[in-house]
């Protein structure tokens, strides 16, 4: 006999919706049909809540709640959209901007960036706060690939593609809050890591961060849509 | 007593610039400058970046010549990668460059230059503009618009985008030309030839009358620079330069981009931000040249299509050797025009030229790499070096503005020394001085242009730093 299915109802955005016990807010939503904008989730990656920008309101708290690391409950009542979240993601796409050197109009992914499409979507217009133009890296090193850390958002994507779909964990990240960066190994130079060659990093990266050597010019889009299928058919097996 | 006379922004040109006349106590023109007052700083921030995105990066620079950017530092980077790229690949990044370069010179010649050729030197600066030419003269106005289109239609067919195609790529170009594309551009052909005749004889009716600014707009001898092909006819995107001297003989020939900073050299002077190219065997300021549509008719002995052709042999009717006046770059300019278009339909009839093999696919071979081709305002030249992983460490660019910086600068204090009288000026002489500038089309910054409205003033001021005497205008 299969064990009951605990059943949670919940009110998101005014509408009423039934979930899965341990599902999170951002699934839930989306398969009703509500969008929340996200950075650092991708569907068939484990979630690190790291970038905030699918934070929701909670009935009840002041505070705020990353959606994608949030499990529902009865009775919960979610809004994830209004004026003091909007400002808040914002901020947070402002802050990503500052942070690094982000130039999109002669970076690889232009036209097909998450960053940028997110800016937007969410209607930011311009940056309110002063560029840190910080002086950083590019590793070339690598036979296929580059690493320009001037584009890095720390989504952490490539780290955790690595980590639990390729299964050789050669990403990880290095340094602690604004110092942090991704590194290869023990921060040897990309080319002569451990890495397999696989290339998950590259797709999965919502940025022009990791990008393919051969493509050049802004003809460099993205194809992260393969995960999903790939943890569905190794299940199967 | 001594004054100054400053034109600050010169208008009509592509970026900012200023000229200054210096004049002595009896109201004679001493000294003239023209200046370049930005600093843009690519070769600078280039450093560290990978040498494959150095094309996109190098377009950036300017907004009406990217093309010529992206294949000079193309074909550097294809130097670092030892490639050759495929035949397809070098006809299509021509057909890309001969089109830049006719709406370039159509920019140049209708926007910029026809309000002061057509409606006269002294007309209301007020209707001194493309909407002015447009009124007085409607079909020519819109053979200018029209020729504008038809090169800018042509990059957008082939890169995708009018301003900064992203096409044109090391090793060669991102994907092959599909055949409704090639279509579309002959049959753009009729309207091109209408334009560009059109033009020449408007031209050649009204070039008479200019005599007296034809004396005196940077009409002195000098060296020249262009590329030429094997066979010594014109060449916009390979070939080899050749330099030559006023008279006209030969003496240096297949200059390539390796061996273009072993006879050139950049000199500074404090008043500019751009530099000041010469040919280093005849040293600093003597080995000066020119480049350009002037210098390139001038180097070749052929155009290579036959109406162009027909064009070249009158145009060297005008001097025993080479044509030394500046204002002769308008007329160069048209014929260089004639020649893209008759070049354009003979590349689009090559049999492989819908081939599908356009990239040659390579890494680092090499640590130093330099590419050449011809921008439309003269020879541009890129020079990369990069490190093991082929992140560029040190980027090096002449460009066609510095080679003919010497010139413009001769240019400005011939006028200024003959309008200039007693310390006195016109609006009418202002132009005048500015319109010495415009010959050599300067591409200043240059990502954007502007005519008439820009705000000018012309200011007199005496040794102790006090207005003499100002015009407005914008």
């Amino acid at each position: 006999m299969s064990p009951a299915v605990d059943v949670k109802t919940l009110v998101i955005d005014g509408k009423n919706v039934s979930a899965r016990a341990g599902q999170t807010i951002l699934e839930v939503a989306r398969e009703n049909g509500i969008e929340i904008p996200t950075l650092c989730h991708l569907d068939g990656l484990g979630d690190v809540g790291a970038c905030r920008l699918c934070v929701v309101e909670v009935k009840g708290s002041p505070k705020l709640f990353p959606a994608c690391v949030t499990s529902v409950f009865e009775g919960m009542e979610v809004s994830t959209h209004s004026e003091r979240l909007q400002k808040h993601r914002r901020t947070i796409l402002e802050l990503l901007f500052t942070e690094r050197n982000h130039i999109c109009s002669v970076c690889v992914s232009n036209g097909h960036c998450e960053l940028q499409t997110l800016a937007q979507q969410q209607g930011m217009t311009h940056v309110r706060l002063p560029y840190r133009n910080p002086e950083l890296t590019v590793d070339g090193s690598h036979e296929r690939f580059t690493v320009d850390h001037n584009r890095c958002v720390l989504c952490t994507r490539c780290v955790r593609v690595c980590a639990e779909i390729e299964g050789a964990h050669v990403w990880d990240v290095m340094g602690r809050g604004i110092d942090s960066m991704v590194i290869t190994d023990l921060h040897q130079p990309w080319g002569e890591s451990s890495c397999t060659r696989c290339g998950k990093c590259v797709q999965v990266c919502p940025t022009g961060a990791l990008f393919d050597k051969s493509k050049i010019g802004s003809d460099h889009p993205k194809y992260p849509d393969f995960l999903p299928y790939l943890n569905m058919m190794r299940e199967a097996q | 007593m001594p004054q100054t006379i400053t034109i600050d922004p010169v208008t009509r040109l592509e970026g900012h610039g200023k000229i200054t006349i210096q004049l002595n106590g009896q109201g004679e023109v001493e000294d003239a400058h023209f200046h370049v007052t930005q600093v843009r700083g690519f070769e600078r921030f280039s450093e560290g970046r990978p040498f494959y995105e150095m094309p996109s990066l190098m377009a950036r620079i300017c907004g009406i010549c990217p093309v010529s950017h992206l294949i000079a530092s193309a074909k550097a980077c294809e130097a670092i990668m030892s490639v050759r790229i495929p035949h397809t690949a070098a006809q299509l990044r021509r057909m890309l460059n001969l089109a830049q370069m006719v709406q370039s010179h159509a920019l140049s010649f209708f926007y910029l230059s026809s309000p002061d050729l057509l409606l006269g030197m002294d007309s209301d600066p007020g209707g001194r503009h493309i909407f002015g030419v447009v009124a007085a003269k409607p079909e020519l106005g819109r053979a200018g618009v029209a020729l504008r289109r038809f090169g800018q239609r042509i990059i957008e067919l082939l890169g995708n985008k009018r301003i900064h195609p992203g096409w044109v790529v090391p090793g060669g170009v991102t994907e092959p030309l599909a055949p409704a594309k090639r279509d579309e551009i002959l049959a753009m052909m009729p309207e091109a030839y209408h334009g560009i005749k059109l033009a020449l004889a408007a031209y050649k009716q009204i070039a008479e009358s200019f005599q007296p600014e034809i004396a005196v707009f940077a009409n002195f001898q000098s060296n020249y620079l262009g590329l030429v092909n094997e066979d010594g006819s014109v060449e916009f995107t390979d070939g080899a330069l050749r330099f030559i001297d006023s008279a006209g003989n030969v003496i240096e020939d297949g200059i390539t981009a390796t061996r273009f900073t072993e006879v050139i050299g950049e000199a500074v002077e404090p008043y500019s931000y751009t530099k000041f190219a010469y040919y280093k065997p005849l040293g600093y300021p003597e080995g000066s040249y020119r480049v350009g549509p002037l210098a390139r008719l001038n180097i070749a002995t052929s155009m290579g299509t036959p109406l162009a052709d027909a064009e070249l042999a009158e145009f060297k009717q005008l001097a025993s050797g080479p044509v030394q006046s500046s204002f002769y770059y308008h007329h160069a300019r048209l014929i260089d025009i004639l020649y893209g278009i008759e070049k354009i339909e003979q590349i689009l009839t090559d049999p492989l030229i819908l081939d599908k093999h356009v990239r040659a696919i390579a890494g680092v071979n090499r640590l130093e790499g330099a590419g050449q081709a011809e921008a439309p305002r003269g020879t541009l030249h890129h020079h990369y070096k990069v490190d093991e992983n082929g992140l560029i460490t040190w980027a090096n660019l002449v460009i066609a503005t510095g080679q003919n910086n010497n010139a413009m600068n001769k240019g400005v204090l011939q006028a200024a020394r003959h309008y200039v009288k007693d310390g006195k000026f016109t609006e009418g002489i202002l132009n005048r001085v500015e319109a010495v500038v415009r010959t050599f089309d300067p591409c200043l910054s240059c990502s954007t242009h502007a005519f008439g409205q820009m705000p000018l003033a012309l200011t007199l001021v005496d040794a102790n730093g006090g207005t003499v005497d100002q015009i407005v205008r914008g």
